[in-house]
C-alpha cells in the first residue's frame, strides 16, 4: 500500500504545478499510469481524496489514463502492443521481448484549471 | 463568459524526486567503490536467512554492510550483526517499502568509502518496492520454492525490475512439489533473459554461484 504515499506526491506536483499556472481552483489532475508500474489503481483513487485533504487540490477529481504496455520485438523489428497479460513475449511471432517501450508511466500529464 | 476548465499540460514523473536522490546515490556509491545490491521479496521467503549467509562468506576477504528495512522490529539486524557486518535497521513503520530518501537519510554519518559490498534488504512485499530505485546496482528478487510458481505472473512489475532471481529454499522444493520448469517459464514471461540461481541458504547449495555472480558484478561495475 504505497498508494497513499504517491497520492501525497501527486497532491503536491498539483499544488505547484498549479500555482505557476494562475490562480483559478483546480479541478481535475490527470495521470497516466502503465501496468508495469507497481500501482493498485483502485487504491491510489481512493488515497487521493484523503492526500488532498486540506490543500488546494481538495476537491479536485483523479482522471487515470491506463496506457497499454508496447513492447519491442526484435524478430518483428516493431513495437507490439500487449493485452492485460503481463506476458512478454510477442504476440504475433512469440519472440520473447524484454524491451518495454512503454508500460512504466506513472505520471502526472494535466491540469484542468477553472477559467 | 467561457466555463470551459483551462487544461494545463504538466508531465510530471510522479516518483522524480525519488528517482533524483536515487540517481545521486548511484553516483556516489560507484565513486566510493561500495557495490550495492538490494534484496527483495514477499515476507519469509528467506531474504535475511541469505544475507545472513552471505555477509558471513564475503566477510572473510571483504568489508560487508547492510541496510535492513522492517516495518517495527529490529530482530533482523540484530541477527545479521551476529555476522560482524556492519548493519543499520530502518524502521518504516507503516510504510511497506523503503525509498532513496530513507537509504539516504540511513547512510547519514557513514563512511561510504568503507565496505566492498552494501546491502540493502527491503520490507517483505512484492509490490510497492518495485516502484522505488534505490540507487542499487544489482536488485535482486527472492523466490521461494514454498509460495508458488506462478508468483512471477501475480506480481509482474518486481520480477520485470529484477536484475536477477534468486529461487530460495531449495532443500524444501521436493516436500513442496515445487516445479522448476513452470517457475523458470513464468520468471522469463515477465523479464525475459533475466537470470536465475537455485540456492538453498540452509544446505549451502547454489551459494557459490551466487558469490561469484556478486564478485563478478562487483568487479564488472568498478572497471
Amino acid at each position: 500500500m504505497h498508494e497513499l504515499s504517491l497520492a501525497i506526491e501527486i497532491v503536491e506536483i498539483a499544488q505547484a504545478e498549479a500555482r505557476r499556472h494562475g490562480n483559478g481552483r483546480l479541478l481535475a489532475v490527470h495521470l497516466r499510469l502503465g501496468p508495469l508500474a507497481g500501482v493498485v489503481e483502485e487504491a491510489l483513487a481512493a488515497a487521493f481524496p484523503l492526500a488532498a485533504q486540506g490543500t488546494e487540490v481538495e476537491g479536485a477529481e483523479l482522471v487515470i489514463e491506463r496506457v497499454p504496455l508496447v513492447v519491442y520485438c526484435p524478430s518483428c523489428r516493431a513495437e507490439r502492443e500487449l493485452g492485460a497479460e503481463v506476458w512478454l513475449v510477442c504476440p504475433v511471432c512469440q519472440t520473447p521481448t524484454p524491451e518495454v517501450r512503454q508500460g512504466r508511466e506513472l505520471e502526472v500529464t494535466a491540469l484542468e484549471l477553472e477559467r | 463568459m467561457n466555463r470551459e476548465p483551462r487544461l494545463v499540460h504538466v508531465r510530471q514523473n510522479v516518483l522524480k524526486q525519488n528517482d533524483i536522490v536515487a540517481r545521486a546515490l548511484r553516483e556516489e556509491f560507484r565513486r566510493a567503490g561500495v557495490f550495492v545490491v538490494s534484496l527483495v521479496s514477499s515476507p519469509g521467503s528467506g531474504k535475511t536467512t541469505l544475507l545472513e549467509k552471505t555477509l558471513a562468506a564475503l566477510q572473510r576477504s571483504r568489508r560487508v554492510a547492510a541496510l535492513v528495512g522492517d516495518l517495527a522490529t529490529e530482530n533482523d539486524a540484530n541477527r545479521l550483526a551476529r555476522t560482524g557486518a556492519r548493519v543499520k535497521q530502518i524502521v518504516t513503520g507503516t510504510v511497506c517499502h523503503l525509498d532513496a530518501m530513507m537509504v539516504r537519510r540511513a547512510l547519514e554519518g557513514w563512511e561510504l568509502a568503507g565496505p566492498d559490498f552494501l546491502f540493502i534488504e527491503n520490507v517483505g512485499n512484492l509490490v510497492c518496492p518495485a516502484a522505488y530505485d534505490l540507487g542499487e546496482e544489482l536488485r535482486a528478487v527472492l523466490l521461494s520454492v514454498t509460495e508458488g510458481e506462478d508468483k512471477p505472473l501475480k506480481y509482474p512489475p518486481i520480477f520485470h525490475g529484477a536484475d536477477l532471481v534468486v529461487i530460495t529454499k531449495l532443500d524444501l522444493a521436493e516436500a513442496a512439489g515445487f516445479d522448476r520448469e513452470a517457475a523458470r517459464r513464468n520468471i522469463e514471461a515477465v523479464a525475459p533473459g533475466v537470470p536465475v540461481l537455485e540456492v538453498s541458504a540452509r544446505t549451502g547449495a547454489g551459494m557459490d554461484a551466487w558469490l561469484q555472480i556478486l564478485h563478478d558484478r562487483a568487479i564488472a561495475a568498478h572497471r
